[in-house]
This record gives structure tokens, sequence and C-alpha cells, in this order.
């Protein structure tokens, strides 16, 4: 039963897939590697799931007439790239050191036993990915995460949960 | 433009929307609409008022009342008392204490902080041109048209202001120009990827006043003959990115980006790039291979980028602060930029001073000020009344100094006897009870992690030097193993391809200088001095 839910999962992530891939590469003008960590970044944007697949990075190689290699090589090299699918919203916790002087690692457990995921990982419901990050440039309200776009700061347990649980609900309802 | 009697500015970056700044923002809105004073009363949005940390900061004027930690719930109090009535809402209120205060900041009257890269920020609407021209922007640009001074005299003012690189190494500004090899075709690049832990100064003014950094561009491109400019700036900072896309399309609608600027014979362009998370991109030769879209592994230097850069062309990449003082200097004059700060690092610098500083900020003194006035005046002290112990200057590449290092004057030239670098000027003031070794164990887990993995010394010892900490961290580590430690980070000093493997001696030196009891006693609760 699990494995005919991946399969539909799966072929409905590549319709999905090939739709917002082939938007994004119309901006692009072919065969200039120039553009390559735009068309990363948007493609990643773009995708319901927040990552490159890898019939997004063939079609990628194709439009700019390099080997798919190259193309995952380079890609691989830059951490805000991922590779698997990941959840509805991503959860970047600083990890630098002004961070971890003010109580990171705090936020990172909350985190951890909030979700009852380890950090790389997503959520059961497919809602949060924990992932963390080398600086977030927010020093001055340390500890900070971004939860997809937005930023949060003088993070503490308790704020992390109310975070958490309020992003849950607003999820329910819409 | 209507003649407002009050404004309302509120400082719209990334610190204060956290607090809450758009909610504070929407709620003067309304509040000033329901009273009928929208004619009256101006809502601005403005970049970083320097003062990070205490919530959402707002300023009235014109009578220069600073309120923090503005929540929207104030704002009905704000408007009746003071807007209606001429009373500040005390309870809100902070009396100018020395980097609090951005109007005297601006001007210079308290405690010498004379604004020359942040006049605008903080004071102006960052994305509204005519406030920013109000503010004295584009003012250089337009000397260099009406006056016809020539590429080189930009070139040469530039020069004998004796203007330094502030991204990291202080080269000479307008040596680098002179240095770029002649051509048709050249580049110049502004660095962006501000990613040194516990530094935001950049963030902050691209934040404040992006038309001051497009003026600088304008102007360097012209004095090195380029037409072209790219700014390359970190993936993460959506803020700065979002503001800094729009700022040059509306500099481009008003002529002042594109083919003849101004009617003149100067055509400049400015695209962005976005970086995608890579600590070692902020190094120049691994950024330009990022822009060519390559994995952003550095080059062997030399050739240099002002020989060989971008798609092999003469490349001349400057930091963001640098190329915010161009402007300045052209406008007042190479004599004037040299009344500030000492004799071989002319001009001020931008500090972020964070971690448990009472009064944690963005502030901009002169070259030279020492490292007791950054933390004590501008800083406030150390917060909760603890005792200071260190400061980590410099971010993850910088050095530990402790309360005998106070005094040092911070300019490029001073540090070194710390073989610290002033680079990004990023300040962490730690209190007694911080321990240093899990401070350095952060640091060197961030080295590892953003290790590109090019050469060996860098790779395997950015492993090498966090695993051999990790022993202290579960109180196993020995003496041998800080003088490992200290030879492996060494060795890396000496062999490494570029600065980031380089770099780990730096804060390793520092924290064994004057702290190696500390290693030795972790876990014990680490006793001050």
């Amino acid at each position: 039963m699990k494995g005919k839910n991946t399969a539909r999962t799966l072929v409905s992530i590549m319709l999905n897939e090939e739709v917002h891939v082939n938007e994004v590469l119309k901006k692009y003008p072919p065969s200039i590697r120039e553009n390559l960590l735009d068309i990363l970044h948007d493609i990643q944007e773009s995708d319901p799931h927040h990552y490159l697949s890898n019939e997004a990075l063939t079609a990628v190689a194709t439009h700019l007439g390099m080997d798919l290699a190259e193309i995952k090589g380079t890609a691989s090299f830059y951490s805000m790239f991922s590779f698997t699918p990941r959840g509805k919203h991503v959860i970047r916790v600083c990890a630098s050191p002004p961070c971890q002087l003010l109580g990171a690692s705090t936020v990172l457990d909350k985190l951890i036993d909030t979700l009852a995921v380890k950090e790389g990982e997503t959520t059961a419901d497919g809602l949060f990915t924990l992932e963390t990050s080398s600086c977030l440039g927010l020093c001055g309200v340390a500890p900070v995460m971004m939860i997809d776009e937005t930023s949060y700061g003088n993070l503490t347990a308790a704020r992390i949960v109310e975070i958490i649980e309020r992003i849950r609900r607003e999820d329910e309802t819409s | 433009m209507r003649l407002a009697r009050s404004h309302v500015l509120i400082g719209i970056e990334e610190h204060s929307l956290i607090a809450g700044a758009k909610a504070v923002e929407q709620a003067f809105i309304a509040a000033v609409e329901k009273q009928a004073l929208s004619e009256e009363i101006r809502i601005v949005e403005t970049g970083s008022l320097g003062i990070i940390g205490h919530g959402v900061v707002v300023v009235v004027y014109p009578e220069g009342v600073t309120y923090v930690g503005v929540t929207k719930a104030d704002v009905p109090e704000i408007v009746s008392e003071h807007l209606i009535k001429g009373h500040p809402v005390e309870r809100l209120r902070v009396y100018s204490p020395p980097c609090f205060d951005t109007e005297k900041m601006r001007t210079g009257l308290v405690h010498k902080q004379p604004r020359i890269v942040l006049s605008n920020c903080g004071v102006i609407d960052p994305e509204n041109l005519e406030e920013a021209i109000a503010g004295g922007d584009y003012q250089a640009l337009e000397k260099v048209i009406t006056e016809g001074i020539s590429p080189q005299g930009v070139t040469d003012e530039v020069t004998r202001s004796g203007l330094r690189g502030r991204g990291g190494a202080g080269f000479p500004t307008g040596k680098k120009w002179s240095l770029t090899a002649p051509g048709a075709e050249k580049y110049l690049v502004c660095n962006a990827d501000e990613g040194e832990p516990g530094m935001c100064k950049d963030r902050l003014i691209l934040e404040g006043d992006p038309h001051r950094l497009i003026e600088g561009m304008i102007l360097a491109g012209y004095a090195i003959g380029v037409k072209k400019g790219y700014i390359y700036i970190r993936g993460e900072y959506s803020l700065p990115i979002g503001r800094m896309t729009r700022t040059i399309e509306n500099a481009r609608a008003n002529n002042l980006l594109g083919e003849h600027i101004l009617g003149a014979d100067i055509s400049f362009d400015i695209e962005i790039k976005k970086g995608a998370g890579a600590y070692v991109c902020g190094e120049e030769t691994a950024l330009i291979e990022s822009i060519e879209g390559k994995r952003g592994y550095p080059r062997l230097r030399p050739p240099y980028p002002g020989a060989v850069g971008l798609w092999g062309k003469p490349t001349v990449v400057n930091n963001v602060e640098t190329l915010a003082n161009v402007a300045p200097i052209i406008l007042n004059g190479a004599d004037w930029f040299r009344s500030f700060g000492t004799e071989t690092c002319p001009g001020t610098k931008v500090y972020t001073v964070f971690g448990h500083a009472a009064n944690p900020g963005l502030i901009e003194v002169e070259m030279g000020t020492s490292l007791r006035e950054i933390v004590y005046r501008y800083g406030g002290g150390v917060r909760n009344g603890k005792r200071f112990k260190a400061a980590l200057v410099g971010g993850a590449a910088g050095a530990f100094i402790d309360e005998d290092g106070l005094n040092v004057e911070m300019d490029y030239d001073s540090l070194r006897d710390y073989s610290a670098v002033l680079g990004s000027g990023a300040v962490l003031v730690l209190d007694e009870d911080a321990s240093i070794v899990e401070l350095l164990q952060g640091i060197l887990r961030f080295f590892r992690h953003e290790s590109c993995g090019q050469c060996v010394p860098c790779r395997s010892g950015t492993n090498r030097l966090e695993a051999i900490l990790d022993r202290f961290c579960v109180g196993e580590g020995s003496e041998d193993d800080l003088d490992l430690l200290l030879r492996v980070s060494r060795m890396m000093r000496d062999t490494a391809f570029c600065p980031l493997g380089q770099s780990p001696v730096i804060p390793i030196e520092s924290a064994l200088r004057a702290f190696r009891q500390e290693f030795l006693s972790y876990p014990a609760v680490a006793t001050s001095v």
C-alpha cells in the first residue's frame, strides 16, 4: 500500500516537475552557463518540495548543453541546494558561533524534540524539514532561525513551540 | 512634495522585521489615518537605525525622539500623546546613549561618530530615489560630469585618499584600480557575499542606502573603464537582494544606469548574482568562479583578477563598504577623507557589535578607535552587569582579544600585532561565563563545514582540528593536544591554497595565548582571570 502511494506521489511530482522546470528554463537563453545558479535557485524555489530532482537537473543539462555530472558537481558544492524532497516548510537554524554563544544548541535540541526528527530530516507529515545554516547574518537577535523566507530571532524554547504550533494551525486551516 | 510637520521613521531591516516592524508600521498608518493626520505626518521606512536587539526602533522627527521596543499596542499612545499633544512617551524613549541618537551620530556631535558610509542609513527611505538624492547620493557623479573629471582623476583622488579595501586584507583601493590591466573588456564585481559569522555590516549598508553603492560602482566603473558590474550577494540575504534589485531598476529608469548616464559619456550597468551558500565564495577568485556558474573553488594567484579575472578578463573586486566610500571621497576630496582615521588607514570603519554587548548595534567610527571604546562606549559594555572576558574580533577568522588587549587601536596595521585581521569588522563581546572552548569548537566546526575541499591541507586539516578540539570538549584533551592544534593550524597557514585554510590559526593561537588553562580544565566552569 505504501509502495503504491509512493509511486503515485512520484508520478505527480514528475508531472508537476516538468511544468515548473520548463517555465523556469524558458526565461534563460540556452547554452549560457553563467545562469546556472540562477536557474537552480528558480527551479528549487518553484518546486513544491523545494529540491532539485534528477529529472530537473537533466533538463537543465540539456538546456545548457552540459553534462549532467557537471551540473550535479556544481550544484552539490552549494549548501542551499537540496537533492532530496523537502517538507512544505524548510527550517534553517543558524549554527554560527554568535548564535551558539546565545543558545543555538538549545534551539536545535528543542526543534529536534518538538518535530521528532533529526537534523536534515523531514517530519512524517511532510510539513517541516530541519536544517542548519552556517550564518544567517542576523547576529543582533541571536539565536536565529529562518522558516522559508521568514526570520525569527531571540529564540527561546517556549517561542519555538509557539511558532511551530502556529504554522501547523495555519496549515490545517488553509 | 508636501511638507509634513512630523516624520515617523521606522527601521525596516531584517532584525527589526523579526521584532514585528511591519505590524508597527501598519499600526502607525492606520492610527494616523484614523486621526485624519495623513497629510501632516509621514510614516517612512528606513534602514537600520543603529540599535539592534532592542525590538522595533522608531524615531520621530523633527524632535529626534527615539523609541525602542515599540509594539503595535504602543502605537495609539505614541500617536495621541506625542504626535497630537506633543508629549513624548517616556516609558519607551531612550536618551541618546552614544549609538542611539541617530541625528547626532550623523553629524558627529556625539563621541565623534562621523558617518561617511552610513550617513543616510536610518535617515532616508532607501528605496526612494528623491530621498537618496536629498541625502547626497549621486552628487559625486554629478560633480564628475559637470566638472569634467577624467577617469584618471577619479582614480587619483581615491589613491590620494588612502582608502583601503574594507573586505579583509586592506589593500589600497586606488592602487588596485591602477593595477588593472588595460583592455576593452573588463569587469567590476562588488563582493556582497558577507559570510563571516557575527557580521552583517554589508547587509545593513545594502538595506540602508543601496543608491550609495550604485553610485560608488558607477564611479569605480568609470575610473577603471568598465561598462558592466556585478553585485554578488549571498543567497540567504533575501531582503537585500530584493531591495537592491528594485533600486537598480529604479536607477535604470532614471538614466542613472545604462547608456549615457545623465546624458554624459558614461555607460554602466549592474547585474545581481545570487550566491547559494558557500563561505569560500567570499574569496575573490572563488566568487569569480561562482559568477561563471561553476563550483566556488579559489583560483591560483597570481595571476590576480586585475590581470585575469571574470571570463579571463581584467576584473576589479571590491567590497560593499569600500565602494560605499567612493562617492563621499570624490565629492568632498581626499584631504577631507584623510582628516578621519589614522595616517596609514584614513577614514572610518563600520562595525557590528554583538554577542553579550549591552547595546548591540551597527556603528561607524574612525579608524584607530580603540577596542575598549567600541565595546564600552558604543556597545555599552557587557550586558547584565557581567565582567568582560574577551572580544572575538573579525569573525570566525578573527582573534580573541582579552582585557589586556582592549586598548588596541583598531586599524589594519595595529591589529596585525594580534595576528588579527580587521577585515569584516565583526566584534563579538564575550562575558565572563562564555566558554572559549565551546566557541572555538563552533568556529572549527564552521571551518570544517565550509572548507571547499580543493586542497589537502584545508580539507584534511579542518577535520583534524575539529577532532582534536572535540577531545577537550569531553575533558580528555592534553597539553600535547594543544600543541598539536597549533602545529596543524600553522602548517595550514603555510600550505593551504586560500585564506580559508590559512585562517584557523588566528582564533586558535589567540585563544591559547590568553586562555590556555581553560582548555585543560574544561568542562569545569570557566573562571575568569
